[in-house]
């Protein structure tokens, strides 16, 4: 209908940002890029996450973690980084990379073949994971900018963080649109994250309270093939 | 036929106790023939179907057997064991066994009878159900939900040994869903506890009564059926239909214009039960009401969405006889009687004849008095409508639906719950399912995969056999693997899913939404709410309320009013299509022009003009319409097949229009046409065969175009999160655990978007699909209107719209298709940021 007219007249997209002076790609399928640096940065993968749940009784499709680790493979085939960085939360839990299917062990040891990689720790993950190459750190600086799962409570400029699933809305014309989005000020960025069964919190929420100035606060959302730039003033709650 | 009376009173003479008999006559009663008839068929063994209209007596002869039974059992002596229940009542609303029990206490206590009446719903509180499981009452009044329960105890052989008859009130209203195909497996199970249980089903009339009398027994071959008795009809009901002195509009359904005449009915009369289709119908009518309410009669309104002491207080008021006028939607449709109602009002067009009948049975609860109703048509092809109707309802016409299938994610329910009960024998079980009337049809194959979902979830990626919850032991039986899945499988029984709502909580203005405190008026949708902005007015709970923000799992919203606009909330649920039957009827009106006396003048002028400039389809033709207005190109079709099937064929036909480079921009469908609009010229394409109009109404797009449509489409998610919530894959949500909700579960787009691509056969999704068939798409009615119009499309180019067509015209605009528009939403909000601020490079680079 007239929605596959216009997209056909669409210029492809990919939201370019600026995070205290480092020029970034935000990639539509929830990376971020830094063209200077051959860095790819990830957050939120919660692989496992399936099997995870089905420990407790709910027994979700087991797949995935394979559809993380394909659009992942995407990605690195796309970007060639040199360094890749996983914002922390890469397993859903402790014990997820134990229960990685043989498989998928290859899978992700073959991306991370002949790269720098990085498993930041994130709260559902503390520990190293189980037997995979990588090096595992709290934190990683690189340049001007600061890799972390958590974002700090207090102003941190270059800090690239993850952990609280972004999510913006907008409504126009008596409808809403939800999507996962990065968020920025220009000065840190929250990544939204990335495996396939993770749910998202709205960037007006509590959580993100005193995280950004808000005169300056953009909301990249996750669109098909393009981002959309949000300004702050447009966003609803919810 | 002299001699019968007699023979009757004999046989009530043979059939009842003494004291029964004594009752009967101190009430001036005779007991009537079809309670002693159904009386000495239970006696004999029998299963049977009671067919009667309201006021006939029905409840009390649905418990005649248990009744005389019962008052026939011994006294239980001290020391001797406990007995179990005798009875088991069910009804599909907890309102209605809280009511059979205070109908039913007053004859028990006057007759003087030992007998323990309890009831068993959600509303019981946890010590009385405790009690009640170890010193059960004779007779147990429940619902579906309780009875899954009570089955899935590992206690239920026990409990129910002593079971002699179950009674299913309203049978008609149960059996026509998902819940029905719970409450016939439960059937099937207490059968399994007690061969010869009797089943007694009370039901209204139906179209179909062989298929309930077929649902009451084991199911085998050739098919039993249960017995049935037939109470003919009371009195012809005297429905009238407004001859308005107003204009009765083209479109819509507020039936605005005809508020004055509706006041005045409700003046003269003591009680009027308003009914209308839907909730937003309701908060509108309500509140038009309230505006020429010069005598402040009291007035009431409700509905499914509002605060249940807002309607309990409602239902108060009416037994009392303390309201004039209730403005009610399908709540009010079941055998709850109230009051002293006088007149039924039915704002809108009834949809279905069945719908009617059971509507206007409200109206007068004797059954030798004529019922008397009054229909108000919104628009003017509800007054052909209503017209059908009323002709449906004087020659006694039914169009109940039909009974579909068992499903397969309730059957999962339903297996997860036997092994929570005690270990079960696949073979046995399967025998016990298919005696179960919904899935008498269920092969082995399909059985099994089932039972594989409840192990480990079916799939083919075996990685999950660790975590199974049911697991078949070194006996050959299925076994649950922990107690917790017991726990968990009780807090997610049944069917019904509610979409997410919101509470509307209603605080003082100014206060933003920040406060806390303030009263629940009821809830709304929330799809609904997110569509709001602070500021924004809306109608609900009869109030204009001003929406301030939405809080956790809140809508916060204060006094409302000012002159901004007012929005009436949509409710994704409680629009019926209109029925294969009346629509039939309909199409017949149209084409005999004998026919148009009955309808008012100014309809009839209208398709007589439709004749002059268009043309009147023949009964079983599809006329197609196209023309040319404001630089595009519309087609308008006539199915009259309900606005689901109409709204799957637009979706359909935009496809098709697509691919052919008509360039289509968007449809409109209602309950009586489609109109698609597009760039190109449609007629000139028809006429060049590019495609013809054959092809392009082609039963072939119930194909490739459906399935590739479907998998894309917002429906089948809110479906499969439906069947996920019921096959037991994710849990239910519960109110206040939403927050802690969202961080710990997975929501059901997200596990139908992966399942969709890795294993699109599963068995869940093939559940997913075969729901959305039946239900919301109405696929079946549309293949059957595809392959009755076969050869028979009369297609009529015009110069401008036709009569026929401004109604549907008039809905462009105001109800428009939910495609997947999104993108271009969020394009158009980036875009104007792009204006304001310059590009994505400019700012990067700053």
């Amino acid at each position: 209908m007239n929605l596959a007219l216009a997209e056909k007249g669409m210029k492809q997209s990919t939201g370019l940002v600026g995070i205290a002076g480092e020029r970034a790609v935000c990639d539509p399928r929830g990376t971020l890029f830094f063209p200077s640096l051959g860095l790819l940065a990830v957050s939120d993968l919660h692989l496992e996450k399936g099997s995870s749940l089905a420990c407790r009784g709910a027994l979700v499709p087991p797949y995935d973690t394979g559809a993380t680790l394909h659009r992942l493979a995407a990605v690195i085939g796309d970007y060639a980084p040199r360094i890749v960085v996983s914002l922390g939360d890469s397993f859903h839990d402790g014990k997820g990379a134990a229960r990685l299917h043989p498989s998928f062990r290859e899978g992700l040891e073959r991306l991370i073949l002949g790269r720098d990689w990085f498993w930041i720790a994130g709260n559902h993950d503390p520990e190293a994971p189980a037997d995979l190459p990588g090096e595992t750190v709290r934190e990683l600086a690189v340049s001007r900018l600061l890799f972390r799962h958590e974002p700090s409570r207090v102003r941190a400029e270059g800090e690239i963080a993850g952990h609280l699933h972004p999510c913006a809305r907008i409504v126009r014309r008596g409808r809403s649109v939800r999507r996962r989005c990065f968020i920025s000020d220009g000065a840190r960025m929250i990544m939204p994250a990335f495996g396939a069964y993770t749910g998202s919190l709205n960037v007006l929420d509590r959580a993100y309270a005193g995280l950004f100035r808000h005169e300056s606060l953009m909301a990249y959302m996750l669109g098909e093939g393009r981002v959309f730039a949000i300004a702050g003033p447009m966003l609803r709650p919810g | 036929m002299t001699a019968k009376p007699d023979l009757h009173a004999e046989t009530a003479t043979a059939l009842l106790p003494g004291p029964f008999l004594q009752w009967f006559e101190q009430k001036g009663w005779s007991p009537r023939p079809h309670q002693t008839e159904l009386l000495a068929r239970t006696r004999s063994g029998q299963s049977t179907l009671l067919i009667a209209p309201t006021g006939a007596g029905k409840t009390l002869a649905g418990f005649l057997p248990s009744l005389v039974e019962l008052a026939g059992r011994q006294k239980r002596r001290p020391g001797e064991a406990r007995r179990g229940v005798h009875t088991l009542y069910i009804s599909p609303l907890k309102a209605l066994a809280v009511d059979i029990q205070r109908n039913l206490g007053k004859p028990v206590e006057e007759i003087g009878l030992p007998i323990a009446i309890e009831t068993r719903t959600g509303d019981t509180p946890a010590h009385k159900r405790q009690r009640q499981k170890l010193n059960p009452p004779d007779i147990l009044l429940t619902t579906p939900e309780q009875l899954a329960l009570l089955i899935a105890g590992t206690d239920a052989r026990r409990f129910f040994e002593d079971l002699r008859i179950v009674i299913f009130d309203e049978l008609h209203s149960l059996v026509t869903s998902k819940r029905g195909h719970l409450l016939a497996l439960a059937l099937a199970r207490l059968r399994s506890f007690v061969p010869d249980l009797r089943a007694i089903g009370l039901s209204a009339t139906v179209a179909e009564p062989d298929e309930l009398r077929r649902w009451l027994v084991p199911q085998a071959s050739p098919p039993p059926m249960a017995g049935i008795i037939t109470v003919a009809g009371g009195a012809k009901p005297d429905i009238s239909i407004l001859e308005s002195q107003e204009r009765v509009p083209w479109a819509g359904h507020s039936a605005r214009y005809a508020i004055p005449e509706i006041y005045d009915a409700v003046k003269k009369h003591k009680t009027t039960l308003l009914f209308v289709n839907t909730r937003s119908q309701a908060e509108m009518l309500f509140q038009e009401l309230w505006r020429v309410n010069e005598d402040s009669l009291p007035i009431a309104l409700h509905h499914g969405s509002l605060d249940v002491g807002q309607r309990r207080r409602v239902e108060k008021a009416m037994g009392d006889n303390a309201l004039r006028a209730i403005v009610a939607t399908s709540t009010l449709d079941l055998g709850i009687d109230w009051g002293d109602v006088d007149l039924v009002v039915h704002v809108g067009a009834p949809k279905g004849a069945s719908r009617l009948a059971q509507r206007i049975g409200r109206a007068n609860h004797r059954m030798d008095e004529p019922s008397k109703a009054m229909l108000i048509p919104a628009n003017r092809f509800e007054v052909l409508e209503c017209r059908a109707a009323l002709e449906a309802n004087y020659l006694g016409a039914q169009d109940t639906p039909p009974l579909l299938s068992g499903t397969l994610d309730v059957l999962a329910q339903h297996i997860l719950g036997t092994a929570c009960s005690s270990p079960f024998d696949a073979d046995q079980l399967f025998d016990e399912v298919r005696s179960a009337a919904p899935y008498a049809g269920l092969d082995r194959v399909a059985f099994d995969r089932v039972v594989d979902f409840v192990a480990n979830g079916g799939y083919a990626l075996k990685t999950y056999d660790r975590y199974a919850r049911i697991r078949r032991t070194r006996e050959g039986l299925w076994r649950i693997t922990h107690p917790r899945i017991a726990q968990q499988y009780r807090l997610n029984i049944g069917t019904i899913v509610e979409m997410p709502e919101l509470n509307v909580r209603y605080v003082r203005q100014g206060r933003g939404a920040s406060v806390r405190g303030g009263r629940v008026l009821g809830k709304v949708e929330e799809y609904f709410a997110e569509t709001l902005r602070p500021g924004d007015n809306f109608l609900f709970a009869g109030k204009v309320l001003r929406f301030e923000g939405i809080r956790e799992n809140e809508c916060i919203v204060s006094a409302g009013g000012g002159k901004t606009q007012i929005i009436v909330p949509s409710y994704a649920g409680g629009k019926f299509p209109l029925s294969t039957y009346l629509a039939d009827q309909v199409r017949g009106m149209l084409a005999d022009p004998d026919h148009w006396q009955a309808l008012p003048e100014q309809v009839s002028d209208w398709l007589r003009l439709q004749e002059e400039k268009s043309v009147l389809p023949k009964r079983g033709d599809l006329l197609v319409e196209t023309f040319p207005r404001n630089e595009r190109h519309y087609m308008v079709c006539y199915p009259f097949e309900g606005r689901l099937a109409h709204q799957t064929l637009g979706m359909l036909l935009t496809r098709r229009l697509e691919r052919a480079g008509a360039l289509p921009l968007g449809f409109v469908a209602t309950d009586y046409s489609l109109a698609v609009w597009a760039l190109d010229d449609m007629d000139a394409l028809f006429k060049a065969k590019n495609p013809s109009l054959a092809n392009l109404f082609g039963e072939d797009m119930l194909g490739d175009d459906l399935e590739a449509w479907l998998n894309d489409s917002w429906m089948l998610k809110r479906m499969f999160r439906t069947c996920a919530v019921i096959a037991g894959l994710i849990e239910k949500r519960f109110p206040g655990r939403e927050k802690t909700g969202r961080q710990v579960t997975v929501s059901a787009d997200l596990i139908y978007d992966v399942l969709r691509s890795h294993e699109p056969d599963h068995i869940l999704l093939q559940a997913t699909r075969a729901d959305a068939a039946a239900g919301l798409l109405d696929v079946g009615r549309l293949a059957d209107m595809l392959s009755r119009i076969r050869g028979r499309i009369v297609h009529k180019h015009l110069e401008q719209i036709s009569p026929l067509a401004v109604p549907i015209m008039l809905e462009i605009g105001k109800e428009s298709v939910n495609g997947g528009a999104n993108e271009s939403l969020l394009m158009e909000a980036a875009d104007l940021i792009e204006e304001a601020m310059g590009t994505d490079e400019d700012r990067a680079g700053a």
